[in-house]
């Protein structure tokens, strides 16, 4: 069995098992939560470190033996992978393996899960429904970036919908709980439909789900007429997974849900669905739609930068008259996809690249940002700017990370987040110039504007006079939030860790720029 | 004609006059218990049918097959009336006049069921149809003391002999255009018809016939009763109307457009008419069902948008749809049954079938929270339930079917917004089970008293978690004897 099947089974499994015990063993449900996570991150770990074995002890590579799949893994550079064959009327297998963008996000996904499941102490009441849905949604989502059939993708990333739904609903907090419960639920089943139609397409068009045995069939048909599917339907299917990802995503103007659901769901849940279930989306457009659908998306993309603009600029002005902090971090999250659907847009390897590289380090800042905060309101019992000021004085260590957490969103230098956008921006600069342009304007001037002012008003200055009584952060609660901001300097001081895996999967990359006019693929 | 074969409607015959008789000398508190023994009759009875159809007995020139079709939903039809009979059994306390009455009915409209599963010509037809809904007459009234169930019953004998009266009057037509009662009979008649007049009676016929069994199906625009009815009668009435008299509909459907409409299936009109009727169906449905506080009123109207879907997978006139048909309801009969049994229990006890008794569930019988939040995820389509498989299935036939058929894309795209637009119902469902605040009409906070599920119902409920997960994960097994049973349906023509 690939060590990918533990990563994703102990959660679920954990989920199971805390099914069964009584209500009232309280501590064991947080305990078994975090136990299961840890696992997934360790073994998360040990995945990505052992990716790529030293040169020395590597022995000569396997010949492609026997099926094809294991042939086009090794072409692919798929690795720890397992298939078995799950639902043979409909051609469905449970196929997981992971590529370098696979490793990079499964790696941060148990990353951010853990620290999740330690953030979740505010959870008082009724723990035990609490930790099996988040186990369930961290099961599925880390099975979601290892799956290479893409029905089972879908599948796994489904598991979330409901859980969130009860999560906000129970555990969330403010007046409108259950008006953006619904609206999270129903948007995000719209995308996921509209998704699923995409997915049904694709495998009545290539007769498989494998997303390999799809790649080596767009790959030989690459330009000719014969055996490849035409162009129409091309942009039927890439439009429908743009819209319905992109609603998973929070493209403008399909954002509304995000920043509403995030400041009424609980700390844990924002943290799973701000940091990493949202990246799914993303995730599937990179290693689904742009390399099967190479045609489609020379038609769709430039209306997709577009749209990208609406985050980056629009969701940026939002950001900055928001009195609620949570609402500032929500709004500030979505116009930091925009980035990532630029770099996707621009179908250049730089850009591509930056484009995960922003995945990974905004998954890791949005864990940060809605973990600081939803301790502040387990702290404050309110995150209204207006009424909470001066902060860092009587909370060091929480206004410290804090600081942190809102510089590295206007992408200062030394955190991932700038090493990213950067390289987005280098990627997006030849392809679109314009847009590039005033991305690079509002990323610099609106995000340090709400930024820094959110800064100032929380952090800095005398206490105020409606503040309450705040406590710091103690001993071993540090230790995720910690965490998530070692690993975010650890990726920006030395992005090559995450790039090289990255580059592996060059593959996808360049198949994706087939369908791009030649001279845009000379001026790189 | 060979009596073994139709041994399972004998069966269920005999047994429920064997319950009717056993009644007399059973005292009455025991009564209930009998539905153990039905439920085991109904069981024993079944596989005793199936090692028939394993020994290869075939077909009869008696309007009667039994093939693997039959024989799939046969199996349905006796695994929902197991279930019904132990919902039914959970629910005697309700019932003032015999509860062995109504085990017996039970089992007479499965033998009727059981007759439709296998019905090859249109005399059995007919009478397969009139034994279920005249059973049905009674079950639904079956509450006397209750204004309600006398409503549902009225209603349901004017509509339903109304559309009997169409549907027979279809089938007159069809016999006069072509001389042929039996389905294979009618469809070479009909291949040879070249007069123009009797090819549109026959026409005619065929669609009056078909409107008389989306009577059952509650297809738009056959649908009106089913709000009343499956509000007023009793619950485990309603659960066999949804399940077993539905499936029944839908089988005779299938075999009247694949075996006596060859002629028919190139056309595109029936085709459109089939798809105008699908995306009505599931919006009218998904819309109606948004505003509904009554749980079984609620159910009725996602039940006509379930049949939205059944009718999208029959749109395709394929092999495969109708493979995902099958597999649809039998994903289908786990979550209404399951839905059904905790709207039973939950309202005996407040006497109420309000959405929000359900308030507090999660706390007051944990198992019934999690049956009925499964169910009703699996009702709406998400992974990873039986419910979604079945979607998954039909709207997989659905969009291969596009190349086809031009009017799909719509379909399809009405389909996805009714699902959507269900999602908003279900959904409040589950919101009252695990943060609903009781009624907002009235000061008391909602109980958190335990909540005891009888025996029985425990069982059924316990069937349905295992039939929710295992078909959910594990769909292969039911898939595999779907496509079988359906293999040569539509292709053969």
């Amino acid at each position: 069995m690939s060590p990918l099947t533990y990563i994703m089974g102990l959660p679920l499994a954990m989920a199971l098992i805390l099914a069964v015990v009584p209500s009232e063993k309280r501590q064991f449900f947080r305990w078994g939560a975090r136990m299961a996570t840890l696992g997934s991150l360790l073994l998360a770990i040990y995945v990505f470190s052992a990716f790529d074995p030293p040169i020395t002890d590597q022995p000569a590579p396997l010949p492609a033996q026997g099926t094809e799949e294991s042939a086009l893994e090794n072409e692919y550079g798929y690795k720890f992978t397992q298939r078995v064959e799950w639902i043979p009327s409909l051609n469905i297998h449970y196929y997981v393996g992971v590529d370098g963008i696979g490793i990079v996000m499964v790696l941060m996904a148990a990353l951010v899960a853990f620290a999740a499941t330690c953030c979740a102490q505010e959870i008082r009441t009724r723990e035990k429904e609490f930790y099996i849905l988040l186990l369930l949604m961290t099961g599925g989502i880390l099975g979601a970036f290892m799956s290479l059939d893409i029905f089972l993708m879908y599948f796994l990333h489904e598991l979330a919908l409901v859980p969130t739904f009860i999560m906000i609903g129970v555990w969330g907090r403010g007046q409108d709980k259950d008006f953006a419960a619904y609206k999270i639920t129903l948007y995000l089943s719209l995308g996921a439909l509209l998704t699923l139609a995409g997915v049904i397409m694709l495998y009545l068009q290539f007769g498989t789900f494998s997303l390999l045995s799809m790649m080596d069939h767009a790959t030989q048909f690459a330009g000719t007429e014969a055996g490849a599917f035409s162009a129409t339907e091309q942009n039927v299917i890439f439009a429908l997974l743009m819209f319905g990802l992109g609603i998973l995503v929070g493209l403008w103007p399909f954002h509304t849900w995000a920043p509403l659901g995030y400041g009424a769901a609980p700390t844990a849940t924002a943290m799973m669905h701000a940091g990493v279930i949202k990246k799914f989306g993303l995730f599937m457009l990179i290693k689904v739609a742009l390399p099967l659908l190479p045609q489609g998306a020379q038609t769709w993309l430039p209306i997709l930068a577009l749209l990208c603009l609406g985050n980056i600029l629009y969701c940026g002005l939002v950001a900055m008259r928001q009195k609620d902090l949570n609402l500032l971090i929500g709004n500030s999250s979505v116009a930091h996809m925009g980035f990532v659907f630029l770099g996707i847009a621009s179908v250049t390897t730089i850009g591509l690249t930056g484009a995960v590289m922003v995945m990974v380090a905004h998954g890791l800042l949005a864990g940060l940002a809605f973990g600081l905060s939803g301790y502040l309101y387990s702290q404050a019992r309110t995150l209204d700017m207006e009424k909470l000021q001066g902060l860092l004085a009587s909370m060091p260590f929480w206004g410290t990370l804090m600081i942190m957490a809102l510089m590295a969103g206007c992408g200062l230098p030394g955190f991932a987040n700038f090493a990213g956008e950067l390289t987005v921006f280098f990627g997006a600069w030849k392809v679109y110039p314009v847009i590039t342009t005033i991305g690079i304007w509002s990323a610099l001037v609106i995000g340090a504007v709400y930024m820094l002012r959110a800064i100032r008003t929380l952090l800095h200055g005398m206490k105020g006079e409606q503040t309450p009584e705040v406590e710091d952060l103690k001993h071993w609660q540090r230790l995720p939030y910690a965490l998530l901001v070692a690993v975010l300097l650890l990726f920006g001081f030395y992005p090559k860790l995450i790039t090289d895996k990255i580059s592996k999967s060059n593959a996808t990359f360049e198949q994706a720029k087939k369908g791009q006019t030649p001279t845009e693929e000379a001026t790189e | 004609m060979d009596l073994q074969l139709v041994s399972l409607e004998i069966g269920a015959c005999l047994l429920g006059i064997m319950v009717l008789l056993v009644d007399l000398w059973t005292p009455a508190e025991r009564k209930a218990q009998l539905g153990w023994w039905v439920a085991g009759g109904l069981v024993g009875v079944f596989c005793y049918s199936f090692t028939i159809f394993d020994q290869g007995t075939g077909t009869g020139a008696t309007g009667y097959v039994k093939d693997s079709l039959a024989v799939y939903f046969q199996g349905y039809f006796v695994l929902s009336a197991v279930l019904v009979v132990l919902l039914t059994q959970s629910y005697a306390a309700r019932i003032r006049s015999g509860i062995s009455e109504l085990y017996a009915f039970t089992c007479f409209a499965l033998a009727g069921m059981s007759f439709a599963a296998g019905a090859n010509s249109l005399v059995l037809l007919f009478v397969a149809v009139e034994l279920i809904t005249i059973t049905f007459y009674v079950l639904t009234s079956f509450e006397r003391h209750r204004l309600r169930s006398l409503e549902a019953g009225i209603k349901y004998l004017i509509l339903g002999a109304a559309s009997s009266a169409i549907m027979v009057f279809g089938i007159a037509l069809i016999y006069g255009s072509t001389g042929a009662l039996d389905f294979h009979g009618v469809a070479r008649a009909a291949n040879g018809l070249n007069d123009d007049s009797m090819m549109l009676l026959y026409q005619l016929g065929v669609l009056m016939t078909l409107g008389g069994l989306f009577f059952k199906l509650a297809a738009v625009p056959f649908q009106l009763w089913v709000p009343d009815v499956y509000q007023g009668a009793p619950t485990p009435v309603t659960t066999f109307l949804s399940t077993g008299s539905k499936a029944a509909g839908i089988v005779l459907i299938l075999r009247l457009l694949a075996d006596a409409c060859p002629p028919l299936l190139g056309e595109a009109w029936l085709r459109q008419l089939l798809a105008l009727m699908a995306a009505a169906t599931i919006l009218y449905g998904s819309l109606c069902a948004l505003r509904q506080r009554n749980l079984k009123r609620l159910l009725g109207y996602s039940s006509i948008a379930s049949a939205g879907f059944v009718l999208l997978g029959l749109v395709t006139l394929s092999d495969q749809g109708a493979q995902a048909v099958l597999f649809y309801l039998t994903a289908y009969v786990f979550g209404v049954v399951g839905a059904f049994t905790v709207i039973s229990v939950v309202s005996e006890e407040s006497s109420d079938e309000d959405i929000s008794t359900l308030a507090n569930l999660h706390q007051r019988s944990p198992l019934m929270a999690t049956v009925l939040t499964l169910s009703i995820i699996s009702l709406a389509g998400v992974p990873p339930l039986a419910g979604f498989m079945g979607k998954f299935a039909l709207l997989r036939a659905a969009i291969d079917s596009v190349a086809v058929h031009p009017v799909m894309p719509w379909v399809i795209g009405a389909a996805l917004v009714g699902v959507v637009i269900s999602f908003y119902y279900y959904f409040t469902v589950i919101r009252e089970i695990f943060w609903g605040k009781g009624r907002f009409w009235a000061e008391e906070a909602p109980s958190t008293e335990p909540l005891l599920c009888p025996r029985a119902a425990e069982v059924v409920l316990l069937t349905c978690l295992f039939g929710l997960i295992g078909l959910g994960l594990f769909p292969e097994p039911i898939l595999f004897i779907a496509g079988e049973a359906t293999e040569y349906l539509f292709s053969a023509n």
